[in-house]
């Protein structure tokens, strides 16, 4: 029988052995450079933002103090006399933002708990594009949807609620009816990041709280929730970015009178839409108005840039490695 | 990043500091003829996976206070019987289970049977150590507090059950910490003292070991023979000396194949006294697998 022989002397025909680059590499170097280009293209836009709202930044605190700027008195950048307490606008963001995230954020994480424990195959495959749906209505249509139904439907059931004095029936425009339509629009965002956490925890988890005989509830609010903590930290301060930057629902529904107040019933401005409002009017270039714009816009970017500090470092402190 | 230890670094330390590891010892037992007092009876037992028929018609009897341990080939159905036992299988939504399981003579899948109240007192312990990601007191407190028990103090409890876990001197003075940090073998014992925490009657292992190095394996197979003198063990396993060593009865399972249709099928081939099973076994098929000349 032929033994297994090792292969004797390589043919001695052929190109000589060369452990050199094909000239085909050049293409793969020149694709990642394109890569690294896209990559660094949004570095670069950040700067660039960064950089061009700094500018007229400072040359609107040195025409309006610290002082004036952080204060209460009266929001009117472009009356005479003027006023640029930001307190006011900054006070009507927060509003917006607080019966907002008091809509979504129970609603994104209840939909969330259903979608991923309790739904059945058939449930989840009707919903979840639903709710994917709802996530790509553009803004304005939500503002619409704000001022033709919720805002009427609000003055008519808000003295029911509401007994005495503070119980007058609002404006078209108010904080309330623009929290909840903002926070409906918020919820698949909360709904759909919460739910991708909750379905990254091992199904062993689970098991091992089934198998100690918890009931479905259990198994959701003291194994699920907590395991998935880190990502609906994630998915809450995400909609509270987006309540913070959402500025056409607050355009249309909120109002045009900066408000120092929180009081659901009340007009406000947000920082957003006085932005969008008056950017788009009639603003000389080089005015004090033209340069608040850019100001509001940097305690703008200021506030996101901290709340998604906060969440980077939430997450990270909630955040478990499972293997 | 990985919290987590080497396995048999961490096994090392708690060796030294608990004195010699000793030798694996055979299970030395009277075991009578057949259980005298079965806590599971299964009957005629089937079980379906939408149109997959898994396992079909096991009959055999669980003994209290042993230690039974299901062997087979893969696909046997051996680990399918077992989470039929607290009814895990219910979480699978195509699983359908037919026959008789009865446990203490209650029909398992009767009409008025709550799974939740099943697996109260049925504990499991899976093959990947699944600790919760809390502290290793909340992971076994974690039983007692969703299933209401009434505890004096939890403190207590919590001590005394990673005592009876062998856990406790390994663990004592880290019981806040994430139980992510003990190693893989630390871990499935944490485990198994979370399942014995609510004082069930039968702890269900399925295939425990299997993701532990050998030091680890052992220190988990001398829990078990310490466990059997308050409980009932059914452990599925792929790991024949671990059968042998550990189990008062074992099953042997296996995959048959219907000549006709070529549908395979697990089934139970032989059912006795593991030293019977071991050392004189009465079916060819097992006397193969055991010799390991198939499977």
């Amino acid at each position: 029988m032929a033994l297994l022989t090792a292969p004797t002397e390589p043919s001695s025909v052929g190109p000589p052995l060369s452990l050199e680059p094909s000239s085909r590499r050049l293409g793969e170097k020149f694709i990642v450079a394109l890569l690294f280009g896209a990559a660094a293209l949004a570095v670069l836009i950040t700067v660039g933002i960064v950089l061009a709202i700094a500018g007229p930044t400072i040359e609107f605190f040195r025409q309006v103090p610290f002082s004036r700027f952080f204060s209460t008195e009266a929001w009117a950048p472009n009356f005479v006399p003027d006023g640029f307490g930001v307190y006011n606008i900054l006070a009507g963001t927060a509003a917006i933002v607080l019966y907002s995230c008091m809509i979504a954020l129970p609603a994104g994480l209840g939909a969330a708990i259903y979608l991923n424990e309790y739904a059945s195959h058939r449930a989840r495959r009707i919903l979840k594009p639903v709710l994917e749906v709802l996530e790509g209505i553009p803004t304005v249509v939500y503002g619409l949807f704000a001022l033709a139904f919720v805002a009427p439907l609000l003055q008519e059931i808000w003295p029911t609620f509401v007994p005495g004095k503070l119980g007058d029936p609002p404006g078209f425009q108010f904080v309330l009816s623009a929290g909840v339509v903002l926070g409906i629009m918020i919820i698949p965002t909360v709904a759909s990041v919460s739910q991708d956490a909750m379905s990254a925890i091992p199904h062993g988890l689970r098991e091992a709280a089934y198998g100690l005989g918890s009931t479905k509830m259990q198994v959701a609010t003291k194994v699920v929730v907590p395991s998935a903590f880190s990502g609906i930290v994630a998915s809450f301060v995400l909609g509270l970015s987006r309540a913070v930057g959402e500025t056409m629902v607050v355009l249309m529904a909120a109002g045009a009178i900066a408000n120092l107040t929180l009081w659901p019933n009340d007009p406000v401005l947000t920082m957003t839409a006085f932005i969008g409002r008056t950017a788009t009017g009639d603003v000389g270039f080089g005015t004090t108005t033209y340069y608040t714009l850019f100001a509001v816009a940097a305690l703008l970017f200021v506030i996101t840039l901290v709340v998604n500090m906060i969440s980077i470092a939430l997450v990270r402190k909630f955040r478990e490695v499972y293997e | 990043m990985n919290a987590r230890k080497k396995d048999s670094e961490m096994t090392d330390q708690a060796t030294r500091a608990a004195g010699p590891v000793p030798s694996p010892q055979r299970a030395v037992r009277d075991v009578p003829d057949v259980p005298k007092e079965p806590v599971f009876t299964t009957q005629d037992l089937n079980i379906h996976y939408g149109d997959f028929h898994a396992v079909t018609d096991v009959s055999m009897e669980f003994g209290k206070n042993e230690i039974t341990a299901l062997i087979g080939p893969s696909g046997c159905g051996k680990s399918t019987v077992l989470r039929c036992l607290n009814r895990m299988n219910d979480l699978i939504p195509t699983a359908r289970v037919s026959g008789e399981v009865r446990y203490h003579g209650i029909e398992l899948y009767g009409p008025k049977i709550d799974p939740i109240e099943v697996r109260r007192r049925i504990g499991m312990v899976f093959q990947k150590a699944n600790p919760f990601p809390k502290s290793i007191y909340d992971n076994i407190a974690y039983g007692p507090r969703v299933t209401g028990m009434k505890v004096d103090s939890m403190d207590d409890l919590v001590e005394q059950t990673l005592r009876r876990a062998a856990l406790w001197d390994e663990v004592k003075d880290k019981l806040k910490q994430n139980a992510y940090g003990l190693s893989g073998g630390q871990q499935q014992r944490l485990c198994i003292a979370r399942a014995i925490a609510t004082n069930p009657d039968v702890v269900l292992m399925d295939e425990p070991c299997s993701a532990l190095d050998p030091i680890a394996t052992l220190r988990i197979e001398e829990l078990m023979a310490e466990l059997r003198e308050s409980y009932t063990i059914i452990i599925v396993t792929h790991n024949m000396q671990q059968a042998a060593r550990v189990s008062d009865r074992t099953a042997f399972f296996t995959v048959k194949v219907n000549e006709t249709t070529g549908d395979r099928t697990g089934g139970l081939v032989e059912f006795d006294r593991t030293t019977t099973i071991f050392e004189n076994p009465s079916d060819q098929r097992t006397e193969g697998y055991i010799s390991g000349r198939f499977g």
